[in-house]
């Protein structure tokens, strides 16, 4: 099976639990779809196999030479990517979209086409088995599809090796890099906080989850920093027949065995908050089977 | 306390590469401390895939709700030659054509509203429609300063627009401070690509170091001076320290780990309403931010 696990928003825990769950199994794929800030290879240390070159898109380049300052370009780009001022007309790399219209439009043929090619996608091997992971380079877009080249790979990866199951790290936020990640997937789980912030983001992602009709639980982590909070995101849950799988205490051991490289039932395997984890790992993967 | 040195049309983003390192506690005080001034303040909050902020400020009074819409192209079958020359322009796929059996679909959610597709078209086939992406809504305080949030629509793909049109909105105020969505991608970019100053919240943790190095770097390629604030300082190791230490990134706040301030934002409570030495802090955290600002602007 196919297993998401995404949060809304940032820092609630997701690669946290994402790294106990991978390493609670014999052979996995872990695939790190979080291509904006990727870390569970920092975690792993993975032995990388193959290295992906990721075109994430095109960018629009100018050749002063040719360019008669006619504006052209300036007026069909709706991107505000292309400016005029006293020093001619020039185009923001940073805001170019890469649709190549300017370069269509331009009567003389002032406006070449490259490609984003420093984006990369890898995969390799772990200790609990196989890792894909993207990244993105700094500033270029198309996030979600990395986000489905990684899954491919993973896919083909675990095909190839008759490996069960998919863990996927998920991306931050409700958009096209969390969309990527759960789109098909057989199950989701939604790390929240019991935090005002948590709870929104959660109604939100949990919107989401069910527009796309994925069977979805939820892990509320650090639930004694507010258990009145945690038991209003409880009752909503209830009410919309999602089931919290677990409710992890704050523990400063988590951030310790990041500290460590380690994942935290790798880190404290008996501790209260890891057995809680391996209940909840042993809920989701059974309930599937 | 410390005195609030005037400084005007200036854009301040607060940003970070990972994720819940502590962007909106920072950029939502940091407001809140700033209700006193003189200044016409707003705040943006770019997180329009999570917008947090107005979770704690809850005071300010709803101005107006700005729809932001994206064009999407609407193919007449009647008109259409099935030429394909629109799906030739398109760069993003998001045109369907399949010349035998005659077929031309738009792709909605592919489409970035480029407009390609209507300048290729030689039969006027292609006509487009407004496609809702989000709001701009506008909250006012007592003190005039504003909370100018972007809001995506859940199902939408991309949150740029929403932000471009929330930063627009903010352009007339003295000091506009961004909360910047996370990563390092295209909403983080349409986010700082025209701050003045940019300061990154991390964690000292390996995770929090390695998208701190990724954020300064794209930062460096674009020019744009920043500084970090340490959050939960004493949950992790000294590495963030050092590595600002090695590259001489000021260091402008450190934050430790305090239940009290973990509690009171579970509850979307203002520390620099519970407490006035939080609020001095957070004064003085726009000083320090000032101070370095002028001298790269020395530089």
């Amino acid at each position: 099976m196919e297993l998401a696990i995404i949060s809304g928003k940032g820092g609630t825990g997701k690669s946290s639990i994402s790294a106990a769950f991978a390493t609670l199994q014999k052979d996995i794929v872990l695939a790190d779809c979080d291509v904006d800030a990727a870390n569970l290879y920092l975690l792993f240390n993975p032995e990388c196999d193959e290295e992906h070159v990721f075109i994430s898109g095109h960018k629009a380049v100018m050749d002063e030479e040719k360019c008669i300052n006619c504006g052209i370009c300036v007026d069909y780009c709706r991107f505000d990517a292309i400016v005029e001022n006293e020093n001619g007309v020039s185009i923001l790399e940073t805001l170019c979209e890469g649709c190549l219209l300017c370069s269509r439009i331009c009567p003389q043929g002032a406006i070449t086409v490259e490609e984003e090619d420093r984006s990369r996608y890898y995969a390799g091997r772990f200790k609990n088995g196989r890792m894909v992971y993207g990244r993105l380079a700094p500033g270029e877009e198309n996030t979600g599809k990395l986000v489905s080249k990684v899954r491919e790979k993973a896919k083909e990866i675990a095909e190839k090796f008759g490996i069960e199951h998919i863990i996927i790290d998920g991306p931050p936020g409700i958009g096209c890099s969390a969309i990527s990640a759960i789109t098909g997937v057989d199950a989701v789980i939604v790390v929240t906080e019991p935090t005002v912030s948590g709870v929104h983001d959660l109604k939100r992602t949990l919107q989401l989850t069910q527009g796309f009709k994925l069977p979805t639980s939820v892990i509320i982590n650090k639930f004694d920093i507010n258990r009145e909070l945690s038991s209003e995101i409880e009752l909503y849950c209830n009410e919309s027949g999602i089931r919290v799988i677990s409710k992890l205490p704050f523990n400063p051991i988590v951030v310790e065995a990041m500290v460590h490289c380690s994942s935290i039932t790798d880190y404290a395997h008996d501790s209260e908050i890891s057995e809680l984890i391996k209940k909840a790992h042993t809920d989701i993967f059974a309930g599937v089977r | 306390m410390p005195i609030i040195v005037i400084m005007t049309g200036i854009t301040i983003a607060i940003a970070s590469g990972k994720g819940g390192t502590g962007k909106t506690f920072i950029s939502t005080n940091l407001f809140n401390s700033l209700q006193d001034s003189r200044l016409s303040i707003a705040l943006v909050d770019c997180d329009a895939e999570a917008p947090n902020d107005r979770e704690f400020l809850k005071e300010g009074v709803l101005q107006s709700s700005h729809a932001v819409n994206q064009k999407i192209p609407v193919i007449d079958k009647t008109k259409c030659t099935y030429c394909g020359k629109c799906d030739e322009y398109c760069n993003f796929n998001a045109i369907f054509f399949l010349e035998e059996p005659q077929t031309i679909e738009v792709l909605e959610d592919l489409c970035h509203g480029c407009g390609a597709c209507s300048v290729a078209c030689e039969y006027g086939a292609i006509s487009e429609k407004d496609d809702l992406l989000g709001y701009v809504n506008r909250y006012r305080f007592s003190t005039g300063k504003e909370l100018i949030e972007g809001r995506m629509e859940v199902g939408v793909l991309v949150s740029v627009g929403i932000i471009k049109e929330s930063i627009k909105m903010a352009e007339p105020f003295d000091l506009v401070l961004l909360d910047s969505p996370p990563g390092t991608g295209c909403p983080f970019i349409q986010t700082v690509y025209k701050s003045d100053y940019v300061v990154l919240v991390t964690e000292p943790t390996p995770f929090g170091l390695s998208d701190l190095k990724q954020s300064v770097a794209i930062l460096k390629e674009m020019g744009i001076p920043c500084g970090v604030i340490i959050n939960r300082a004493d949950m992790g190791t000294d590495d963030a320290q050092n590595y600002l230490k090695r590259e001489n990134i000021p260091l402008l706040m450190s934050v430790p780990f305090d239940k009290e301030i973990a509690v009171a934002y579970s509850k979307g409570e203002m520390i620099t309403n519970l407490s006035t030495e939080w609020k001095a802090k957070f004064n003085q955290l726009y000083h320090t931010i000032k101070e370095e600002f002028e001298k790269n602007k020395a530089k």
